[in-house]
């Protein structure tokens, strides 16, 4: 195959990935702009093959369907609320590829580079490797955070910060004596050492995040996969992968920077680590007040009252999977005539986007899905606001106290509602740390348990 | 012990505790005594307050000497019938909370110093957010704009709903509010919900909002000033303002059947703005509610206290509108005060202190055991809170001349973060490139434009993804960076056996990333169908 052939190839492929990701702009194209992705893939891996591939082509197809089998078969098996882990442990995939194919690279003597060139290879390399290194351990804590592996609570070593800018150092110092270093066995070396440092320092940077940054966690490997792919990218001199890694790169980083809009946060300050630590976590103002419950009765008579129902899911919807629950109640209410919506803050659940994907899941009609900025000015004419499992995202500290951690994020405003109904597990407070006196408010009543039994016995109340 | 004695004013119904209070007082700690009929002007008969678990006290003596903690609703006065002062009846070091007005009544707080006593005035809570359940004053004044609108209808000759019957058409009756503030707007609301036609006016544009949302029509002056004083109140107005104002009134004057006034200046006798010829203008038959009555009126010709009828038009000046509606005021008198009580009772065991570092109780407080406390420092509002229903919040400090400087100094340190946001990494960037291109080969060159490009356009193009697909994004974009499948499958035919393992395992894991991510991604979409 002529090199030209390749070229437009490839060209073919980066542009219907541009078109996929387009695609994702409207729910009504997302699915025409996921084919045209899986065709641009095919693409660049058949003309890759043919062009390529001299021997062991036998092995490869083995390997690929093995491969494709397993993703199949994880993506199908997925429960929906899952898919932050299986995000973060695809991710964690990426960044392993790119740091063997960085090594296998390095290795690879068949083309010979010199001055320069030679020293920009290797500079390749070394970023390459490194970037994929701390993709790969970042995204396998990240897993485990999300999986309930690992505890979420952020690991706060002493002098954490010292630590991640020694370990920067030593990156870079070996960097230094990495590049025009002659002797092959001693360069391999020191890459390895390299290699094991960025994948300490992934290790240290995600878990030194909490829970609840989750999302801007998500979000910052996404983009360092794609980082990882353009770095490969240029290592071996393929457009390709440094289109569609600048691509996926500048997603995630877009995706990164409005989830710490979404949470008023610098995002140097979230890659730092710890929610609230310079202020302490227990810190402004106790709530005073007292609790008012509710129980399912009651609520199923205060929504059968109501005219506007806004439903505010958060994560605890997701752990308690209580997505079906909340579709049921709103399919009847909205058959006794009773308006039902939703609002979603950014950065409820675990990843992006992730309480529309449980509420698509539960067949909740998009149409009466909002975003916060949409539904916000709404409340004063909602009836009954349901809040499942969120805490932090209706905290009215966060307008209202300068000194509290979440003061100035953007916050549902569900209290200038009449009534707020609250079903949460019990009275401890969010990821934040910072009580809510949304709890107390007049007009809040509580529910404590389960969500998911809560909303069932609604539904049968109803 | 908490005492509440009956109300001694000439007219006063209203009492400052309801059964429910006691109740919940009861509960949290405290004993309860009742002036036997303390409660009977508002309709709480002492059995009730008894069922509530509070013993009753049948003379006004034994029910001052009773409590260490008075409520009551107006200040303490001289008790014609005992021929002694009220303060005279408390017992030495006692607490008490109720109506005080400190700046008309400096005797009363210094005969309560010598009694050594402590007192909270309700009228003295500072309109802080935290403290809107402690508001006294909004509560009363919610109660008299409602009440003002039945005191017009009462004295209207007509229906305040258009209406067409068999026998001919009745018109609506077109209602003025003058002063949005809590009492206006629940007069804009009563009078909206009889059905009248409703026009307010305000001197603050901000309560413009509130009136619209209330489905009122606001009527502007064509003139630029802001009305807004400190604390939500409004301020002094300049000469050419209350032209404008005056000449609007007029014109409505001749136009609208009720007009209800509440414009009040903290401090200040009440605004004089319906004049004589205004009432004169307006058809026979109208209403003027003064609600300003007290402090002097905002009619010319408002006696206080009084209903008079002037050139065919009935002017209303009671001074005492909540005490019409004694029941309704009393509970939420009562609210209020129960809510200021456990403020300073955290604990609930009956034991109330008073936290002078507390801005809300140490404004209330006017005589703190003895010594007089009044007026209270300023307090420091830390930010800028939402105005909420009724103005109530706290608005915007410093008003005026500073802001001009204030503006000023923003611009110059914006200019100079400008400076830093913008141009410094441009610079940086632009010097980084040099740098680049200086050392670089073509070769790499061509590769750093397409990346650069790319991240552009990546940009771009998110940017429009809807926030909905945010998951289905984050999954496809993993499923596409797998095309670090090609650096794979580029080395798998090495003759080196470490090259083709590296490459072969590779290879595995980002063909499971491809059909796992693009999969995932499809089954998403589907439900996202709808």
């Amino acid at each position: 195959m002529s090199p030209s052939l390749i070229t437009v190839a490839y060209l073919a492929s980066a542009v219907l990935f541009i078109l996929a990701l387009g695609g994702l702009s409207t729910n009504d194209t997302a699915r025409r702009g996921n084919l045209f992705g899986m065709i641009g893939m095919a693409i660049a891996v058949l003309v890759t093959i043919i062009a390529f591939v001299s021997r062991n082509l036998e092995i490869l197809i083995v390997i690929m369907l093995a491969g494709g089998a397993i993703g199949f078969i994880l993506s199908r098996r997925v429960q929906m609320t899952q898919m932050p882990e299986l995000v973060a442990i695809l991710h964690s995939l990426v960044g392993l590829a790119a740091v063997l194919i960085g090594f296998a690279t390095f290795m690879d003597s068949s083309i010979e580079y010199i001055g320069v060139e030679k020293t920009i290879h290797e500079i390749e390399i070394y970023i390459g490797i490194c970037i994929g290194a701390l993709t790969f351990t970042g995204s396998v804590v990240a897993y485990g955070k999300l999986s309930g592996m690992i505890g979420g609570a952020p690991l706060m070593l002493p002098a954490r910060h010292w630590l991640n800018l020694v370990l920067f150092i030593a990156v870079v110092v070996i960097a230094v004596r990495f590049v025009g270093e002659p002797d092959h066995n001693q360069a391999t070396m020191l890459l390895l050492a390299m290699t094991v440092i960025a994948l300490l320092f992934g290790i240290h940077m995600v878990a030194a995040i909490g829970g609840a940054d989750m999302p801007v966690v998500i979000s910052m490997l996404n983009s360092y996969s794609g980082w990882a792919a353009a770095a490969t990218g240029f290592m071996l001199s393929n457009d390709l992968l440094i289109v569609t890694g600048a691509l996926v790169g500048s997603s995630g980083a877009i995706l990164s920077y409005i989830m710490c809009r979404a949470m008023n946060r610098h995002f140097i300050s979230v890659i730092a680590g710890g929610f609230g630590t310079s202020g302490g976590s227990s810190a402004g103002p106790s709530i005073e007040g007292e609790v008012q419950t509710i129980d399912t009765a009651a609520m199923a008579d205060l929504l059968n009252a109501a005219k506007q129902v806004m439903v505010v899911p958060g994560y605890g919807m997701a752990t308690a999977q209580a997505q079906h629950a909340i579709a049921d109640i709103t399919k009847t209410l909205i058959s006794k005539g009773i308006s039902v919506r939703y609002g979603i803050h950014p950065v409820a659940g675990r990843m992006p986007g992730h309480m529309n994907v449980l509420l698509a899941e539960a067949k909740v009609p998009y149409d009466i899905v909002f975003e916060m900025d949409e539904i916000n000015d709404d409340f004063p004419d909602v009836d009954v606001s349901i809040v499942v499992g969120a805490n932090d995202t209706v905290n009215p500290l966060a307008q209202e106290d300068v000194d509290s951690p979440i003061a100035g994020m953007p916050v549902l405003e569900v209290w200038k509602g009449h009534t707020t109904v609250v079903l949460k597990r019990g009275m401890a407070a969010g990821y934040a740390g910072v009580d809510n006196p949304l709890f107390v408010k007049e007009n809040t009543r509580m529910l404590f348990g389960d969500a998911r039994e809560s909303l069932e016995a609604l539904a049968q109340a109803i | 012990m908490i005492a509440i004695p009956a109300e001694i004013h000439r007219g006063e119904k209203r009492v400052a505790t309801s059964p429910e209070v006691v109740r919940k007082l009861i509960a949290a700690g405290f004993e309860v005594t009742l002036e036997s009929g303390a409660g009977t002007g508002a309709n709480f008969s002492d059995d009730i307050f008894r069922g509530m678990g509070a013993a009753i006290a049948t003379d006004a003596e034994s029910a001052w000497a009773a409590g260490d903690l008075i409520l009551k609703v107006r200040p303490p006065e001289f008790n014609d019938e005992l021929g002694r002062h009220e303060i005279d009846l408390m017992s030495t070091g006692a607490r008490l909370i109720s109506f005080i007005w400190p700046a008309q009544h400096e005797d009363l707080l210094s005969q309560l110093a010598a009694k050594q006593a402590t007192a909270l005035a309700m009228d003295s809570i500072p309109r802080l957010s935290r403290a809107q359940k402690l508001d006294a004053l909004s509560s009363m004044a919610n109660i008299a704009g409602y009440r003002a609108v039945i005191e017009a209808a009462h004295h209207f000759g007509r229906f305040f709903s258009g209406q067409i019957t068999a026998a001919g058409k009745v018109d609506p009756a077109k209602v003025m509010v003058i002063g949005a503030g809590v009492a206006g707007l629940a007069a804009i609301g009563a009078a909206k919900s009889l059905g009248a036609i409703v026009r307010a006016f305000d001197t603050r544009p901000e309560v413009k909002d509130q009136i619209e949302s209330m489905d009122a029509e606001f009527l502007e002056l064509e003139f630029e000033e802001e009305g807004s004083g400190e604390g939500g109140y409004a301020k002094v107005m300049s000469k050419e303002f209350i032209e404008a104002e005056m000449a609007l009134f007029a014109e409505q004057a001749r136009e609208v059947d009720v007009i209800i006034t509440t414009a009040l200046i903290p401090g200040k006798p009440a605004p004089k703005l319906i004049t004589n010829a205004m009432v004169l203008s307006m058809r026979d038959g109208s209403v003027i509610v003064d609600l300003a009555a007290e402090q002097g009126g905002n009619c010319e010709e408002t006696v206080p206290g009084k209903v008079v009828t002037r050139y065919g038009v009935h002017i209303v000046g009671y001074t005492d509108l909540p005490s019409r509606l004694a029941s309704q005021s009393s509970q939420l008198y009562a609210t209020n005060i129960y809510n200021l009580i456990m403020d300073m009772c955290p604990e609930k065991d009956g034991n109330i202190m008073v936290d002078m570092d507390d801005d809300v109780i140490r404004g209330a407080t006017v005589v703190n055991q003895g010594e007089i406390t009044w007026p209270p420092p300023a307090i420091e509002v830390s930010a800028e809170r939402k105005p909420s229903f009724g103005g109530q919040a706290i608005k915007h400090e410093g008003k005026g001349s500073s802001d001009k400087t204030h503006d000023a100094a923003i611009g110059a340190s914006g200019i100079s973060r400008f400076a830093k946001s913008v141009w410094l990494p441009m610079i940086l960037g632009g010097l980084a490139l040099f740098g680049l291109g200086q050392v670089a080969p073509p070769s790499f060159m061509a590769h750093f434009t397409v990346f650069v490009l790319s991240c552009f356009i990546g940009y771009m193009v998110i940017w429009n993804v809807s926030a909905t697909l945010h998951t289905p994004l984050m999954s496809v974009t993993n499923a596409i960076s797998s095309i670090i499948i090609l650096g794979a499958l580029t080395q798998i035919s090495s003759t080196s056996n470490l090259i083709y393992i590296l490459a072969g395992i590779a290879a595995f894991i980002t063909c499971i990333n491809i059909v796992g991510g693009f999969s995932v991604t499809q089954r998403m979409l589907q439900m996202f169908k709808g």
